[in-house]
């Protein structure tokens, strides 16, 4: 089977700031919004290199999102950056009537998303942002996993017209995709083929879903790892051709399962193509302190939550 | 000025037969706020006669008290924006006039939607951002009810617009002192609005009679006149709530409903044909 290895970890969010940067030289019409979050959302390059197309807006997360829907109708590409719990929940209506019925040219990038953003605890955690954003029409949802993948999804979803949740992270993790890749926006990443089980991750669950599979095939398991980064539009082809192969699926994500990825994956299999299917996602709860890896692993997130389940969907054959 | 006093008769015709076809939409602070909207898109901003909508090279106007959709309607039908017989499908199924405005249907010279509200003025800041970004001198114009101040959104943005010198915006509040509930004094006293922004570093112009076109015509180019001066500007429009139907005025009761036929003859007979019915 294909293995996937790392030379060095880097937190997404600083892919984000790359990308960021690199829009900042090439397209004029790209703007970025922050409510006091700059180092955070890592955008301090964009900002020295263009300041006058930054408006710091202070805490006031609503604001931003009306200011940056405004900025559309001058024909400018707003990037706005805070917490992802900040990003949605706060400001959901802001999102709904401004953005995203107004079908402003909006990109809402969201940064510690989930449980890895760790010690600040469960009013920072956010686990049901990826709900909240794919229920509105018209919403791309994106959730990256790795530093040059966050950094590729930034320069992409400039060129794509439409507002757009761009959702990453804290904490460094491992670098396992491509320097310089191409991002298209809806189209999966088959990482490793397999015909036992399919496992479709996103975000920093990726990651361990690679880590899984290499266990799994020392047991004799064959698992197709399949990389989601857009959650919205979902590439339902790449999903029901594996589990045509394979029978069954493991859906992996840093989220509650009520609104996730792994619902999106159930809705289509319950209509094209019933597969039984086991979730890797939170369960309904909120998050709480701890270390990014402990949270990780009391909530059932990381390599082995994903090989319990592959065991266990692979008895529902 | 006459006519701008026909098309203000014409338009709060519009307004009574739209709420009065569907019987439902907003009357009350629509006819309160006829004059202002005639006067901002017929002789105030500076408009491309092509009606096109990118927003660029042009004054822009945000209205952020949606439920006013009649009265934003009828002038953006009288000025050319679209064919005033679609006033017709107000609130219909299918129409593009739908009960609060929004771009989603496409209906020319609406650039946001709005309805939820407290939502208007930071759209409105962003707009005014992008054209001092654009080197556009142009001025972007915004309406907002007075119980909408009450949402929590329009002081971060009051604050934000003196804070970074937002001097390219006349932002108007319809002060009609009613809501939903009755008064605003009533349903939550907000003080001076006046001292409100001027304390938060606005400039601050009153129009003590908002339903008399000449008032507003110099209200308004005195807030003109004041801006691109590092400040933004807020107007204090004192409008009367129904202003035009007698049975209308004076009371909070017309907010949101609409008169029955009996009542839209007699309001209809108070403001005669001017420029013709849709």
């Amino acid at each position: 089977m294909k293995k996937y290895t790392y030379t060095e970890k880097k937190d997404t969010r600083s892919g984000f700031g790359a990308g960021l940067a690199e829009l900042g030289r090439t397209n004029p019409n790209v703007v970025a919004l922050c409510a006091d979050l700059i180092g955070s959302l890592k955008m301090n390059q964009f900002i020295d290199e263009n300041p006058e197309r930054f408006f710091q807006i202070g805490i006031a997360e609503a604001n931003m999102m009306g200011i940056a829907a405004g900025l559309t109708i001058g024909g400018k590409i707003p990037f706005t950056g805070t917490f992802a719990n900040f990003s949605t929940g706060r400001v959901y209506d802001q999102i709904r009537q401004s953005i995203a019925y107004s079908n402003k040219n909006v990109k809402i990038c969201a940064s510690h998303a989930g449980l890895t953003l760790g010690e600040d605890g469960a009013t920072h955690q956010i686990l049901e942002d990826i709900g909240l954003m794919k229920m509105l029409p018209g919403m791309v949802v994106i959730n990256t996993c790795d530093f040059n993948q966050t950094k590729a999804a930034t320069i992409a979803i400039a060129k794509y017209k439409g507002p757009v949740y761009l959702r990453f992270g804290r904490p460094a993790v491992p670098i396992f995709t491509e320097e310089n890749q191409t991002f298209e926006i809806g189209k999966a990443i088959n990482l490793t083929e397999g015909k036992d089980v399919t496992i479709i991750a996103t975000g920093h669950l990726v990651w361990e879903a690679l880590q899984a599979s290499e266990k799994l095939f020392e047991k004799g398991i064959s698992a197709e790892v399949i990389n989601i980064h857009t959650i919205k539009p979902l590439d339902k082809n790449a999903i029901l051709e594996s589990v045509k192969k394979t029978g069954c699926i493991v859906t992996a994500e840093e989220h509650n399962y009520l609104g996730g990825l792994g619902e999106s994956v159930s809705r289509v299999l319950a209509s094209e193509h019933p597969t039984p299917q086991e979730f890797v996602a939170t369960n309904d709860t909120f998050g709480e302190s701890g270390t990014p890896a402990q949270l990780m692993e009391k909530y059932g997130l990381n390599a082995n939550s994903i090989i319990e389940k592959v065991n266990k969907v692979l008895k529902r054959k | 000025m006459e006519e701008l006093q026909k098309l203000t008769i014409q338009v709060r015709r519009d307004i009574l037969r739209m709420v009065h076809k569907v019987n439902s939409g907003h009357p009350g602070g629509s006819l309160g706020c006829a004059e202002f909207l005639v006067v901002l898109y017929k002789s105030l901003m500076n408009r491309k006669t092509t009606f096109e909508m990118n927003g660029h090279d042009e004054d822009l106007f945000f209205l952020s008290n949606g439920h006013i959709s009649p009265v934003f309607y009828s002038v953006l039908a009288r000025v050319g924006y679209f064919d005033v017989e679609e006033l017709n499908t107000f609130r219909l199924l299918n129409s593009r006039l739908q009960g609060h405005p929004t771009t989603h249907e496409g209906l020319p010279g609406i650039r946001i939607a709005s309805g939820s509200l407290g939502q208007g003025l930071s759209v409105a800041i962003g707009a005014a951002e992008a054209k001092k970004l654009n080197n556009d001198n142009n001025i972007i114009y915004s309406l907002h009810g007075d119980g909408e101040l009450q949402e929590g959104q329009n002081w971060e943005a009051i604050m934000y617009a003196s804070a970074k010198n937002i001097d390219n915006i006349i932002a108007t509040v319809d002060l009609n002192g009613k809501q939903i509930d009755g008064a605003t004094d009533d349903v939550l006293p907000m003080g001076s609005i006046k001292d409100k922004f001027e304390s938060f570093g606005w400039l601050v112009v009153e129009i003590e009679n908002g339903n008399n076109i000449q008032d507003i015509i110099t209200g308004m180019q005195k807030a003109k006149s004041l801006s691109k001066n590092q400040k933004p500007v807020c107007v204090l429009l004192k409008t009367m709530m129904g202003n035009g139907v007698d049975f209308m005025m004076h009371t909070h009761a017309w907010h949101g409903k609409a008169p029955n036929d009996d009542q839209l003859k007699s309001a209809l007979a108070q403001n005669p044909e001017t420029l013709g019915d849709y």
